[in-house]
């Protein structure tokens, strides 16, 4: 450690003004701040000092989605070896999982990073760091089958459109992982829904062993107009509540363990880097909206248990990971309820009206983006017209 | 019943004037700066277009449609007017706005201040002559359907300007780079949002 501060020290005055390396400088400093807490203050203004700062703050976002990632990997190799009829051990699963999934994360993380470095030389500003957790966020809600040069092409649509243009992090107004996902879903539509596509080695043909299905529950409840659909989701069924709560179900590489995804929940929340408002509140909005439908019951979806409802699909993983980024959301402590509860109750909504888009859960956090600025502004004019009233009177 | 409450819903989410049609843009992207004007622009659009669509429903089902004028006698079954849709709709809409902006003036002069030439312009908005059109294409079966047509591409209009206002009020905080300043990043966010919007696409009610 010591050693590398020396050699950080020793190279240092290269990168400031006027030294030879000065156009570099915000890379420089990037790698310097990201290993070491950096020693310089604001001079200015009234500043509260903590230990905490952006990138401390991503990089426990990025531990919190550990869990899901090596669930991800496992699945994606226990789905694999379910798909074709081998009977697999742990380590071969973890193996062919690894083999699948760590190029994606790299080929996001790589494609990202390099533009942001790009944007900030060119721009003159910091390496921002918010990449370090949508690098990461990416990878986890495609699925492990997709193209490697799909990834980058989103991840370059998502940084450059998504953020860079809005003058990077901390300005977007769209989650940038969810920009990813929507383009890819929207730009290339074969390669993101189906039945095909869910599991790996399946798009390629290899060898499916009669009666299994790689749709996902959700896709599958969705086209089956006929009760098998529901018959798997029901107790006993491949998509029974347990399975899905752990995770072993077809999906995005992150999404399928609501299990992997509580313990993130657990360690953003503890941490306080996480809204719990904002969490609460979406999983209320989805609970109630599900309970709801569940007394209509007019059709497959609606009849899925409100409790299962909340272990499908992405839904978990949009209210822990997606809809609590502090950028993108509302901002209002009042807000942020209403603000999480709608987005628990369009994803629902979405998930049962709408057969094209079974996965509604990242659209349904899209659109509340993009509303977010809106009831922020509305309970800021409600407050400042309370204060008025309460000034006047 | 629940025809007109479906089309009510419709209109507003899965066919919005912005961003399923790209109908309206020039007053949506010029006046959405504030949401107060821009709620303002917004509430004017929704009432010309309650009052506009059904009274052009009344006009193309009396007077325009092929064989409407059938209330006249008999020689005038087979008179099909509706080459002159285009002309009497915009007749209608340019009065209705004129009265409109009579109204404003008269009674938020501050709003009439603010939305200045847009809202004379409103008359030639896209989004107020689609939804008459769109009214006649789709062939709404009663006045109340129509109405509630008008009703709701009028809010589906308000809540996409408002949005976009919000956000553009937001943005001023941005480190946006220079060349996309202004509207630029007006189109790009225009352009995200109908991406948002594209979760309603496909639903069928």
């Amino acid at each position: 450690m010591k050693a590398l501060r020396q050699y950080l020290d020793k190279i240092k005055p290269n990168f400031e003004k006027g030294g030879k390396f000065e156009k570099l400088h915000s890379s420089f400093d990037a790698f310097e701040t990201l290993l070491f807490v950096p020693k310089t203050t604001s001079k200015t203004g009234v500043h509260i000092h903590d230990a905490i700062d952006s990138k401390r703050t991503m990089a426990v976002v990025v531990m919190a989605l550990i869990p899901a990632l090596l669930f991800g990997i496992w699945n994606t190799g226990y789905q694999h070896f379910l798909a074709t009829g081998q009977g697999a051990d742990f380590w071969p699963m973890i193996g062919y999982g690894a083999i699948k999934v760590l190029p994606i994360v790299i080929v996001s993380y790589v494609v990202g990073l390099g533009i942001e470095f790009m944007f900030a030389q060119l721009r003159g500003h910091e390496v921002a760091e918010g990449f370090l957790v949508s690098g990461m966020l990416i990878p986890l809600v495609l699925p492990a089958d997709i193209p490697l040069w799909m990834v980058a092409v989103a991840t370059a649509f998502a940084v450059v459109i998504g953020k860079e243009v809005f003058g990077g992090t901390g300005m977007n107004i769209w989650n940038p992982a969810l920009i990813a996902r929507a383009f890819l879903f929207f730009a290339y539509p074969s390669k993101m829904s189906g039945d095909l596509i869910w599991v790996s080695g399946m798009s390629k043909g290899e060898g499916i062993v009669d009666g299994f299905s790689g749709a996902t529950a959700l896709g599958e409840a969705a086209v089956l107009k006929s009760g098998e659909g529901l018959g798997r989701l029901a107790d006993g069924g491949v998509y029974d509540l347990w399975n899905s709560f752990i995770g072993m179900i077809p999906g995005s590489i992150g999404e399928t363990s609501t299990l992997a995804i509580l313990i993130g929940a657990v360690i953003l929340l503890l941490t306080g880097i996480a809204n719990w408002k904002i969490m609460v509140s979406v999983f209320a909005g989805g609970f109630i909206m599900a309970y709801g439908f569940n007394l209509i019951g007019a059709n497959e979806l609606m009849n899925v248990p409100a409790l299962h409802q909340l272990c499908l699909g992405g839904f978990a993983f949009g209210a822990v990971f997606m809809a609590t980024d502090p950028v993108s959301g509302a901002r209002t402590d009042k807000g942020k309820y209403i603000y999480g509860f709608l987005i628990g109750v369009f994803a629902i909504l979405i998930r049962v009206f709408n057969p094209a888009y079974p996965e509604g859960v990242m659209l349904a956090i899209l659109l509340m983006n993009t509303f977010a600025p809106l009831i922020d502004h509305v309970i800021v004019q409600q407050n400042i017209k309370r204060r008025l009233k309460r000034v006047n009177a | 019943m629940e025809n007109i409450i479906n089309i009510f819903i419709k209109s507003i989410f899965i066919d919005n004037m912005v961003f399923a049609y790209f109908l309206g843009m020039c007053s949506y992207l010029a006046v959405s700066k504030t949401v107060k004007t821009s709620f303002g622009l917004g509430l004017a659009v929704v009432f010309v277009l309650v009052i506009t669509v059904p009274a052009d429903y009344l006009l193309n089902e009396y007077v325009l449609k092929a064989g409407a004028l059938s209330w006249l006698g008999e020689g005038f079954v087979d008179v099909d007017l509706s080459f002159l849709s285009f002309i009497m709709f915009i007749a209608v809409i340019a009065s209705m706005v004129q009265l409109v902006e009579m109204i404003v003036e008269k009674f938020a002069p501050a709003l009439y201040s603010s939305l200045g030439i847009f809202l004379p312009l409103i008359a030639v908005n896209c989004a107020i002559l689609g939804g008459s059109l769109f009214m006649q294409e789709r062939q709404y079966a009663s006045l109340a359907e129509a109405t509630s047509f008008g009703l709701g591409s009028g809010i589906g209009w308000l809540l996409a300007i408002v949005g976009i206002a919000a956000i553009r009020e937001k943005l001023k905080y941005s480190d946006i780079p220079a060349p996309l300043r202004g509207l630029g990043i007006t189109f790009i966010v225009t352009g995200l949002m109908g991406i948002a919007f594209m979760s309603f696409m496909g639903i069928q009610l």
